[in-house]
């Protein structure tokens, strides 16, 4: 999994599908848990307010990384659950599906997680986050008005993320 | 080559009352065992809180770098999830399978106090049959 390096400065998107409207809701997080983004395209149901909502993602998250870490059955050296972990050490998850919406997550090595909901047939949508790892930094970490931990505000960059989650099957 | 690499099953109040490790490297001591199954009874509730469709019933299915966990859940809230190699097939159904054996070599069990740890040797033995047939089935593919 390559973050850096590639002959391109963008990986190029999967190829659009005609489906569109599958994105349910985005989350942008920095690893000290501020919630960067929050964008919501399909969401009958609320069930807590906006910054429980918040936190309670930020908290399922790291549990479940935690937990993952503990339960690698391929690595016998562990830690004890609940200590917290650089990104990138030990084993994370990269989605889980219910019946109702599948999230997606990447988590960057500089602590930025991304987390998508959508349908849940969506496929592998690692790729998708990648690219939208992607937009993040050309859009918002190159913008110099833009403070990092701080909530972002950049209609350009909601534009054209809109537009790319509308093309993801 | 094991397909499923460990077998949970937590009561409905999150205590783990079974587990069972076929040959991994993470294997780990009972107290880790307890913590994670009631970490993962947790996750599992949180979840649906989540959801932004209303009738979620948890995860089913969670995937990591090196392995995926699936998840059932009975309609009486008792779990049953493993941890298999990514990208195994038929673990659904398996899952199902160890349901049935476990309503009736342990509920039907007149000596076993429910939502207590499973002592049963029939069901180890037929649970053991169900999982070794699975193995040898994928080997054999």
């Amino acid at each position: 999994m390559q973050f850096f390096g590639g002959s391109e400065i963008s990986p190029s998107p999967p190829a659009p599908t005609a489906s569109g409207n599958n994105g349910h809701m985005l989350y942008v997080f920095n690893r000290n848990g501020i919630c960067l983004l929050y964008r919501e395209w399909n969401r009958p149901l609320h069930t807590l307010n906006a910054q429980q909502d918040h936190k309670l993602m930020f908290g399922l998250l790291f549990s479940l990384k935690s937990l993952t870490a503990k339960m690698d059955p391929t690595s016998a050296e562990k830690g004890n659950l609940g200590v917290p972990q650089l990104p990138g050490q030990g084993c994370s998850f990269h989605s889980f599906r219910t019946n109702t919406y599948k999230l997606s997550f990447m988590e960057t090595p500089s602590g930025i997680k991304i987390i998508l909901v959508t349908h849940p047939r969506t496929g592998d949508l690692r790729e998708s986050l990648k690219y939208i790892y992607n937009l993040y930094v050309e859009y918002v970490v190159k913008n110099p008005l833009y403070t990092p931990g701080s909530p972002i505000r950049s209609e350009l960059f909601n534009t054209t993320l809109d537009q790319y989650v509308r093309g993801i099957a | 080559m094991a397909a499923i690499y460990s077998l949970y099953i937590i009561n409905k109040s999150g205590g783990l009352i079974y587990y069972k490790d076929y040959g991994s490297a993470g294997r780990m001591d009972t107290n880790d065992t307890l913590r994670v199954a009631s970490l993962w009874h947790s996750m599992h509730a949180i979840s649906q809180q989540l959801s932004p469709m209303s009738g979620c019933s948890g995860i089913e299915l969670l995937q990591a770098d090196t392995f995926d966990l699936h998840c059932f859940q009975s309609l009486t809230g008792t779990k049953f999830f493993a941890v298999c190699e990514p990208g195994t097939q038929q673990i659904e159904s398996l899952l199902k399978y160890i349901y049935e054996l476990y309503t009736d070599y342990v509920l039907k069990n007149p000596f076993y106090e429910i939502e207590m740890p499973i002592r049963c040797e029939l069901f180890d033995i037929n649970l053991t049959q169900s999982v070794q047939k699975d193995r040898v089935a994928l080997l054999g593919q």
